[in-house]
Order: C-alpha cells, then structure tokens, then sequence
C-alpha cells in the first residue's frame, strides 16, 4: 500500500472518493503476494496492482459499485474453479481472493 | 486524525506498523491497528469486541514482530480455539505489517557500487555506502544512495550490526584487505541474511587465508559468505554484475535454484 499513497492522498485532496483493494489470499499460483493494493478513484483512475493485468479490469468496475453504492467492504475472487468468480481468469491458473472498501476510515 | 491518516503517517515515517481489518463476517471493514514506536506498541481502533479486541491486538503484534501478512480467524468474542468456533459466526480477519525496508550495506566506494545501488533501490531496499575514503564516499557519487557513510568497517558494525537482520544484505566490493578482512567479520557476528565479497577466485583464495589468520575459518562461518560474489550470468558490466549479486540474494532467501523455469518443473511461486 505504501506506494500508492500519493496517489491516494493526491485525490482525497481533490476532493475524490477513494476505494481500496487488497489482495487478501492465494490459491495455486499468483502473481502478487497477501497485501499487493491498488486504489480506484470515482473517476476510474487507477494506482497500484493487485495481479499480472489479468483482473484489475474486473477490480475497478467492482470498485465504483462500492464508491457509488455506499456500502461496506466486501470480498471477491478471481479464477477458473470459483463458482462465484467473474468472467475474468488469472491466466497463471490460480484463485486470488481481494477485499475491496471505500477509503473512508 | 483518522485511522487511515495515522496509519499513513507510521507507513510514511517507516516506523512499523500492522493493520488488522475484518474482511469477512460481523463487523466486516472494522480495523484496529498496532504500532511500535521506540519500543514501545500502541494499540489503536477497535473490531468491537473488547475480547476480540485483545486477542487480535496480541496475534496483530506478533505479526508485526515477523514482519508477516495473513488472515485469521476467530469468534466475535475473540474465540480462537477449533472447539469455541463451533456454532459461533466466523470473523474473518486480515493482519497486514508494514516493516521498515530491508538494508543493503555495500562496503567499498567503487564503480561497481553505483550500480549495485541502483539495482538495490529496484528493489525496495534502505541503501548504505560505507568507505573510509572520503574522496570516493561521497553522496554526489552515490546519489542513489539513502546513506553514504564515511568510516571503516569495524565501527560501523559495532554501532548499527545489531540492526542487521535475515531480510538484509552485506555486500563488500572493496577488494582491499585492510578494508574487507573486518567488514567480513563484522558481517559474521550479526544475523544478516545475506554476505557476499567481491574478487576473483585467486582472490578469494588469499582472502580466506588472511581471514584465516585472523580466526574466521570455521566451515559454519565460511559458509555464510558469498565469495566470489553473486550468480554465474557471464556478465561483465557493473550493471550486469550488480542484476547477479541481486539475483543471488532472491535465490538464497527463497531457497531456489536460479535455473530456468524451462529447465525445471512444478510450481513456480511456492
């Protein structure tokens, strides 16, 4: 997290709503470790990554969901034997699970 | 000041620092949060739950202690134990520690260092030039450098070796006996991670003789030097000698072999 804090603190600045997603856990084989972070502002702008490119596209559209909607933090996962999963797959094969919250604490 | 602004200020001024969010379950986005400035752990925030409260405050601190990131799980009273989560909702939590930076001392003020220091900074880490040579250790040499310390070997491990610990990394370019004899010793009796010394294997022949001579010469100390330094890539520039000390570094904390994937099989990330 500690480099996308002047992206972070540049937004709250401007007045910008902020979410946070955290990589939480790893099955198999993925491309960042527990607490790779990467924040979304209400504009869509992105600092950070949480996997090789394959799922960040999916954690931004997840992000405004929360910005707009207002609610609590919530989990999601990434990867092909997840029922739950989005559409979206690691293309190293494993199951990335994120926690994505408003930046409002 | 909020949560998050206190958090930022410890993350800022690398001071360390664990964060404890719940993630899933009652209380979900609750954080609490352990610092230790001098000494000293601070608690902050609360999951709400005064039992919950203490339990993960305990685990959050030694997490941070092993600079460790993870999730665990307990009752929304704290309950840790198998048996007491039976019939209880599981809250799940994340620990997340923000540790200093790993340090890289490299002894020896020399053109190999600049690069060394750069690959080093890539790298995320704390970088310190040390040479007694005061024309050579200069910062406008080393720009890249977060210290350019001009002193010998010997004093700088007495007053800052204790600091040293398995993240960290002595690298000793000096090729100069006066100047790496100590700084090997001084290497030897901290707990670094990682000591590596540069020079031909002619001259790191002589080097283990003189070291030798000066009591350093048992296999379990000889063992831990890297000597020559860094991995077989065939490169000759100082940059390219500066990706194979740090390659070396990565695969010994790791614990792999520093072959092609091609070459071998099974997971890649474990």
């Amino acid at each position: 997290m500690r480099e996308i804090l002047d992206d972070i603190d540049r937004w709250r600045s401007a007045g910008k709503k902020v979410a946070v997603a955290r990589v939480i856990n790893i099955e198999g084989s993925g491309p960042r470790d527990p607490g790779a972070a990467m924040a979304v502002n209400e504009d869509g702008e992105v600092a950070g990554s949480v996997s090789g490119g394959c799922v960040e596209g999916a954690v931004v559209s997840e992000a405004l969901g929360i910005i707009h909607d207002g609610g609590p933090g919530k989990m999601v996962s990434f990867g092909y034997s997840d029922d739950e999963a989005f559409a979206v797959g690691l293309t190293c094969g494993g199951i990335i699970r994120l926690y994505i919250e408003r930046l409002d604490w | 000041m909020s949560l998050y602004e206190e958090f930022r200020a410890h993350v800022r001024a690398q001071t360390p620092v664990a964060l404890a969010t719940i993630v899933e379950g009652p209380g979900i986005g609750a954080k609490l949060m352990v610092s230790r400035t001098n000494g000293t752990e601070v608690v902050t925030g609360s999951l709400g739950h005064p039992d919950l409260d203490r339990v993960v405050a305990r685990d959050t601190a030694g997490e941070l202690e092993a600079g460790r990131t993870g999730v665990r799980h307990y009752g929304p009273e704290g309950q840790a134990t198998p048996e007491d989560l039976v019939d209880t909702p599981t809250v799940v939590v994340f620990i997340e520690s923000f540790s200093p930076p790993p340090q890289m001392w490299i002894f020896g003020a020399v053109d190999f260092t600049a690069a060394l220091g750069r690959v080093a900074k890539v790298l995320g880490y704390r970088v310190t030039v040390c040479d007694a040579r005061e024309i050579f250790a200069t910062k406008r040499r080393f720009p890249m450098a977060d210290e350019v310390m001009v002193t010998w070997p010997t004093p700088m491990f007495e007053s800052r070796g204790h600091t040293l610990g398995p993240r960290d990394a002595v690298c000793i370019l000096t090729h100069d006996p006066k100047f790496d004899v100590p700084a090997v010793q001084g290497a030897l009796a901290t707990n670094v991670g990682y000591i590596g010394v540069m020079g031909s294997r002619k001259t790191h022949a002589k080097r283990l003789e003189r070291l030798a001579e000066v009591g350093v010469s048992s296999p379990e100390q000889l063992s831990r030097l890297m000597s020559p330094i860094g991995l077989d890539l065939g490169g000759r520039t100082p940059e390219e000698t500066a990706i194979a000390i740090c390659a070396e570094i990565i695969a010994r904390r790791t614990g792999h072999t520093a072959t092609s994937l091609k070459l071998t099989s099974g997971s890649i990330h474990s």
